[in-house]
């Protein structure tokens, strides 16, 4: 077990490498609304996002909450494995954290196809990290097709920045 | 204390249920039945008539139909028209004109540029007003106020030529049904001048869109063929997605996120209530009916892998029809029920297959450049509906064996066809480019006849019912 967080942390370094290689859009989305209520900022706390709200979990992993994928892909590539190594590494340090990731697709596919494909993301996503040594019971998946955009034009960079799968923490 | 604990442990056990139900709307009342009544023949045969048979719509499109006010012999109020039953009849007749208008089929002239036909004409007519106007075509009608607070609506189609009865026939419907009528009226007309079968007393599913793109609220919504009582079926505090209507309308599949996950629930229209197809935690999709209303398909993801399902309509356990790695997703029977089309990516693209009903001999069908998406089978059976992608997604139409592809759509994004009841018109949904804004649309089998279907917002997802029981 010891080795296994040892290796992630190995792996977190190259992380910060292949970020710079990554295929993924110039600008990222904003990071998701749903963030629970931050800590009340007392006179005697340290202030900052507390250990299980989405921003403490976006800050500690730098953004990397959300991998991309190309057009009709579900495969895990050297970006998102990147991406996905920080966030495993997370998920150790705070074991009584769960997540759900929620897949999603570009508009530039039919319906039902576009939910069976986010759903495929968010498992793949979902494996990786399960490979890595989190347990598969902390992670559940949801799928949205292509409901919710984060990028509203019908364009190369929009589509891109959509077909992604997002982590966010439930508790 | 006691008695505080149970009433909060009686809550708890009623949560799912209401959770299940709390993006629901109150139930929606259902019309009555429509009996076809018999209306007094005149002497006459109404053998005979039109000799020439119909290959193509053009030909009809300068056929003059004059379709004035139906008549009526006793002007009272009724709760379908409080202003008397000749007002009702001019109703009638003007859903008729806008029926048979809005296809592109005929051209007709409503009850608003025409003469009133009085009470005993209507078995008669006065051949020399209609020729005089250049009418090919006549239709007359009435309305009774019968005693036990129904209507009756007798219909008359005449050619003015021949000075001869084509056709006719009466129906006693419940005040509330009256268009039904009208649309009942439409397709005797229709039928009789093209030979094919009826399709304008039916309804429409389809979801419903409001809010910005990223923010879309969608509603489960219903309406009759021609966008009238139209309904919202749910409120909008959970995604509302893929509706399909059951054969006999009694019950409504469609996806949810009510509980926070996509799943398919059945819908029964009548009592309000609504079921999961299948008591799983996986996501399920892409609902649809058997023709006979007996069997449902689903697709359900397993570790990420979708498959396509069967389940009977009244409860039991699950077959698995498709077992490849890729997505399995959709299904839609032959009319015999023998067979299903549906749509795989496990040659890498999105392409469409036949099956055996029970899952055997899955055979890719499409190839012709692009992905071929979303296909639905005619109630004819001849043709096959689907989304075509290549570059940009348009309705096209195939042989069941994969021939004879037609693109009839040039939008930018055509996706979803669902066909009339006869098989001769293709509704869809267009998405426009960056703004997202969607609308149900029509095409006939030409490509030549497309018009956009009036909804009271954004509209996506249709799923046309069969001819109403």
């Amino acid at each position: 077990m010891m080795n296994r967080y040892a290796a992630i942390t190995l792996l977190a370094g190259t992380a910060a490498l292949a970020a710079c290689s990554k295929k993924a859009p110039e600008e990222l989305p904003p990071p998701p609304v749903e963030t629970t209520a931050e800590a009340p900022v007392t006179t005697t706390a340290p202030t900052g996002p507390v250990v299980g709200s989405q921003e403490h979990f976006v800050d500690a992993v730098n953004g990397q909450n959300v991998i991309y994928f190309d057009t009709d892909r579900y495969n895990i590539d050297s970006a998102d494995a990147a991406a996905l190594q920080t966030q495993a590494q997370y998920l150790g340090q705070y074991r009584q954290i769960r997540i759900t990731i929620e897949g999603h697709a570009d508009e530039r596919g039919t319906r039902e196809y576009n939910l069976a494909l986010g759903e495929r993301r968010a498992n793949a996503a979902k494996n990786y990290l399960v490979g890595l040594g989190v347990d598969a019971n902390r992670i559940s998946t949801v799928s949205y097709g292509k409901e919710r955009p984060v990028a509203l034009g019908s364009n190369e960079a929009a589509w891109a920045e959509n077909r992604r799968a997002v982590s966010v923490v439930i508790n | 204390m006691k008695k505080i604990m149970l009433t909060f442990t009686a809550l708890l056990l009623a949560a799912p249920l209401y959770a299940q139900n709390q993006d629901l709307g109150g139930p929606v009342s259902e019309g009555g039945a429509v009996e076809t009544a018999g209306i007094d023949a005149s002497g006459e045969d109404a053998e005979g008539g039109l000799t020439f048979t119909v290959t193509d719509e053009s030909d009809w499109a300068d056929l003059g139909v004059a379709i004035p006010a139906f008549a009526t012999d006793r002007d009272v109020a009724t709760p379908a028209n409080t202003n008397g039953t000749a007002a009702l009849g001019r109703e009638v007749a003007r859903v008729i004109t806008a029926n048979l208008r809005n296809n592109g089929l005929f051209k007709p002239v409503g009850p608003d540029a025409l003469p009133q036909p009085s009470f005993a004409q209507i078995r008669a007519p006065s051949w020399a007003t209609w020729s005089g106007r250049g009418a090919e075509m006549l239709v007359h009608g009435f309305v009774q106020a019968r005693g036990d607070g129904r209507l009756m609506f007798g219909c008359y189609l005449y050619d003015v030529a021949l000075k001869d009865e084509l056709v006719r026939e009466g129906w006693v419907v419940p005040p509330a049904d009256w268009r039904r009528a009208a649309h009942k009226c439409s397709d005797l007309i229709y039928s009789r001048l093209t030979g094919e079968s009826p399709f304008f007393d039916s309804r429409i599913a389809y979801i419903a869109e409001t809010g910005p793109k990223n923010k879309r609220v969608k509603r489960l919504a219903i309406m009759d063929s021609d966008g009238a009582n139209h309904r919202f079926l749910t409120l909008g505090s959970a995604t509302a997605l893929t509706p399909r209507y059951s054969p006999d309308y009694k019950r409504l599949m469609y996806l949810s996120y009510v509980d926070g996950n996509p799943r398919i629930y059945v819908y029964d229209i009548g009592t309000g209530k609504q079921t999961l197809v299948t008591q799983s935690t996986n996501p399920t999709f892409a609902p649809r009916w058997s023709p006979d209303g007996r069997y449902i398909l689903y697709s359900m993801a397993v570790s990420g892998n979708t498959d396509i399902y069967r389940v009977p309509a009244g409860g039991g356990s699950s077959v698995r029809l498709t077992d490849t790695p890729g997505i399995d997703i959709g299904g839609s029977y032959s009319p015999d029920g023998s067979k299903i089309v549906f749509e795989s990516d496990r040659s890498g693209s999105q392409q469409c297959y036949v099956m055996d009903a029970n899952g055997g001999n899955q055979m890719r069908i499409s190839f012709f450049g692009g992905r071929c998406a979303t296909p639905e089978w005619s109630p004819r059976g001849d043709q096959i509906a689907f989304t075509r992608i290549a570059g940009d997604f348009n309705i096209s139409v195939m042989s069941p064996a994969g021939r004879n592809l037609r693109v009839l759509t040039s939008g930018w994004q055509d996706e979803a066809p669902t066909w009339a009841p006869n098989g001769r018109i293709i509704q869809f949904f267009r998405t426009e480019r960056n703004s997202g804004r969607t609308a149900l649309w029509q095409v006939d089998l030409t490509g030549r006849n497309e018009r956009r279907l009036p909804t009271p917002v954004d509209a996506s997802d249709p799923a046309w019912g069969p001819i109403l029981p």
